[in-house]
């Protein structure tokens, strides 16, 4: 399989272009005809201050927002995402920051929650989707054992590890993570940066949201950096340092531009 | 990921005889107040309150409020409230008193008492309850008014629609067959009532079942075999042991020897026969079904849940939490009226003043059974034994003979206090 980098030097459609989306709140343009593109098994890292407008960003793709203008292809054809059940029927799966777990419903409830696994007679099958979550919890997260109790009873990992298996049981192929491991210890954050290794082998594209530099060296192929709601500038991170891109999201400049 | 901080399971034996019975403490503990209730006005009342009749009565007095306050779980539960269930019981009453009384009558030529007039009666209750439910729920989830203010607006709205489409006169006489919905007209009597206890034991019984052999396909822990039979053995005790109260209340004499009469028939001497389920309590009982099974086990009810759990994760999740909205206030308007034909066949009449206050009785009993107004939680079967624990105080302090001023402050105050305690009890277990 071509790497993402053997890809982009091809010419390959991408799997995701967001082209020239701009979207305001009330006035203030959050995000300023921002483009950006994801190749198949690629991790694009979003980079930038809190309230550069990366999430966004990403919300637009993930059916949260509406965009004001600007497009979105999936494989080349132009998409309309309105809302997040488009998103899904793209493969479009989303880790938020927030978790967005329904904190009174079972780990295998959330999982499922909106997809739920019907019996013949349309009632939804509890058992079933006990039985799919413990299976695939068994993958992610060995140790969880809490499948009878709401998701509030869980430990920060727990939850994390519910909100990942729910974008990763449905056959994701563009994977959003919008911060995943900041509420995590260091050793579930290295868990983290396994499975983003996994998935990427896989064939999956990611956009990581992350403000920590340190990681999306680690874990990306790209970077884009926001700032004030406009792209600053989209660099391989094998040709970049991380000062250049702290520079990036602290003075909004390219590496090698003087500073505006 | 793994947890490094997870504790390991408790072993199996360390658990305790509840806890292997998998009850709900917190219904345990609603069941065990009703019963300290019944038995202590039982006291005071030198054994009135505790006879086949009063039950009865309790019975078919708490009907009405328990169908609304099924419908209110799933309001409070997605953070919502219904000021409005009074006042739309009454508009819903009105519309069918008028209905048989003035409509069916005059414009399609059925008099009272045609056979076609209380279904047709019935439709157009149902049908105007929903509509209004679901304008009032639009309003809530479409045009993002809170529902506070909305059936706080509908409150007003709906009591006075009533009242105009009425005249502020009571109407009456009902349809005959309209009144067997209001509970002594229409009971089934002991037989039949024996056979639907039956019917419904096995019922429980294979649910049960179900429920466990679906446990044991997928090879998760089921509870120990005799825990299974205590709760078989307590499920169809309390279906009999219900059955057999009702059946025991006798109709009485005079009231038999009349019902002979009107057939040309004269009653033997000593022929004695037992009430049974009133219709109106197989109602409440269906409903309880059909919103245990929404609630439970359908989309719907899934969706009413995680939209109170956090209705921004439902959101995201694809699910339309506006027309969730619509459905919910339109099944809150679909029991109202249910409630209306079950309130205006008991009293025979329409009556301007019928709901007055219903909608702080069906707040009380779900919030006292267990629903959380912060949202999320709360069970059908909670709120209506919610109904029942407010009915039997209030008729018990009638029975006592407390003035009725004492009667609305024990009551306000036991509302607070059972609010109190759920809050001390939810801490202590460490659930939200």
């Amino acid at each position: 399989m071509a790497t993402p980098k053997e890809l982009r030097a091809q010419g390959a459609t991408p799997m995701v272009e967001m082209n020239n989306i701009s979207i305001s709140f009330g006035g203030i343009k959050a995000v300023d005809d921002v483009s950006v593109d994801l190749h198949p098994g690629e991790v694009v890292g979003l980079l930038g201050h809190n309230g550069a407008g990366k999430s966004t960003l990403i919300k637009v793709l993930s059916g949260a927002y509406k965009m004001d203008s600007g497009e979105i292809r999936i494989n080349g054809n132009k998409v309309e995402i309105t809302n997040p059940r488009d998103a899904r029927s793209h493969n479009i799966e989303t880790i938020y920051q927030t978790l967005a777990l329904a904190d009174n419903l079972d780990a295998a409830s959330n999982l499922f929650l909106g997809r739920e696994i019907v019996t013949a007679t349309g009632l939804v099958n509890d058992a079933a989707m006990e039985a799919e979550c413990r299976k695939i919890m068994g993958r992610l997260n060995p140790n969880f054992r809490k499948f009878n109790e709401p998701v509030s009873a869980l430990s920060g990992g727990q939850r994390q590890s519910v909100a990942i298996a729910r974008a990763v049981y449905f056959n994701a192929k563009i994977l959003i993570m919008d911060e995943p491991t900041a509420a995590l210890g260091p050793h579930e954050t290295q868990m983290v940066a396994e499975l983003i290794q996994q998935l990427k082998a896989q064939g999956i594209g990611i956009f990581l949201i992350d403000h920590d530099v340190h990681a999306v060296m680690e874990l990306c192929d790209r970077a884009s950096v926001m700032k004030n709601g406009q792209l600053v500038g989209t660099v391989n991170i094998e040709d970049v340092t991380d000062d250049d891109l702290l520079s990036m999201i602290i003075l909004g400049k390219k590496p090698g531009e003087a500073a505006a | 990921m793994t947890d490094t901080t997870s504790q390991p399971i408790p072993p199996q034996n360390k658990r305790n005889m509840f806890q292997q019975l998998e009850l709900d403490v917190r219904l345990l503990g609603m069941i065990g107040a009703f019963v300290i209730l019944c038995i202590g006005f039982n006291l005071v009342t030198d054994g009135r309150f505790l006879t086949p009749r009063n039950i009865f009565n309790l019975t078919i007095q708490t009907v009405s409020v328990a169908i609304m306050a099924s419908g209110m779980v799933f309001v409070i539960v997605t953070r919502h409230i219904d000021l409005s269930v009074g006042a739309l019981l009454a508009t819903c009453s009105a519309v069918m008193a008028m209905t048989q009384t003035e409509f069916l009558p005059h414009v399609l030529g059925l008099g009272l008492n045609h056979p076609l007039t209380w279904v047709l009666t019935v439709v157009v209750g149902l049908a105007t309850g929903t509509l209004i439910g679901a304008f009032q729920g639009w309003m809530v989830g479409y045009l993002t008014i809170p529902a506070f203010i909305v059936t706080l607006g509908g409150f007003l709205v709906w009591r006075n629609v009533a009242w105009y489409l009425t005249d502020g006169q009571t109407i009456g006489p009902l349809d005959s067959t309209f009144l067997i919905f209001g509970g002594t007209n229409g009971t089934l009597g002991v037989s039949l009532s024996w056979i639907l206890g039956v019917v419904a034991t096995v019922l429980a019984l294979l649910t049960l079942w179900n429920s466990r052999r679906a446990k044991l396909a997928h090879e998760f822990p089921v509870k120990p075999l005799w825990a299974e039979g205590v709760m078989a053995l307590i499920v169809s005790g309390a279906i009999l042991g219900f059955v057999a109260v009702l059946n025991a209340y006798e109709i009485p004499t005079r009231r038999l020897a009349r019902l002979f009469e009107a057939r040309g028939e004269v009653m033997p001497e000593g022929f004695t026969q037992g009430y049974g389920l009133p219709i109106s309590v197989l109602i409440l009982i269906g409903v309880a079904v059909v919103m245990t099974v929404v609630a439970k086990r359908t989309r719907l009810g899934r969706y009413i849940f995680a939209t109170g759990g956090n209705p921004d994760a439902a959101e995201l999740s694809g699910i339309n939490t506006r027309l969730l909205t619509v459905k919910i206030f339109a099944i809150m308007g679909f029991l109202c009226a249910l409630s209306a034909v079950v309130a205006s066949a008991r009293l025979a009449n329409h009556s301007n003043d019928i709901g007055t206050l219903d909608e702080l009785r069906v707040i009380a009993a779900a919030v006292i059974g267990g629903t959380a107004l912060s949202g999320g939680f709360g069970t059908i079967y909670g709120a209506i034994l919610g109904a029942l624990i407010m009915q039997s105080l209030q008729s018990g302090m009638a029975m006592v003979g407390v003035d009725a001023p004492f009667q609305n402050i024990v009551v306000g105050t036991v509302l607070v206090a059972a609010v109190f305690i759920d809050i001390v009890y939810r801490k202590r277990v460490g659930a939200k």
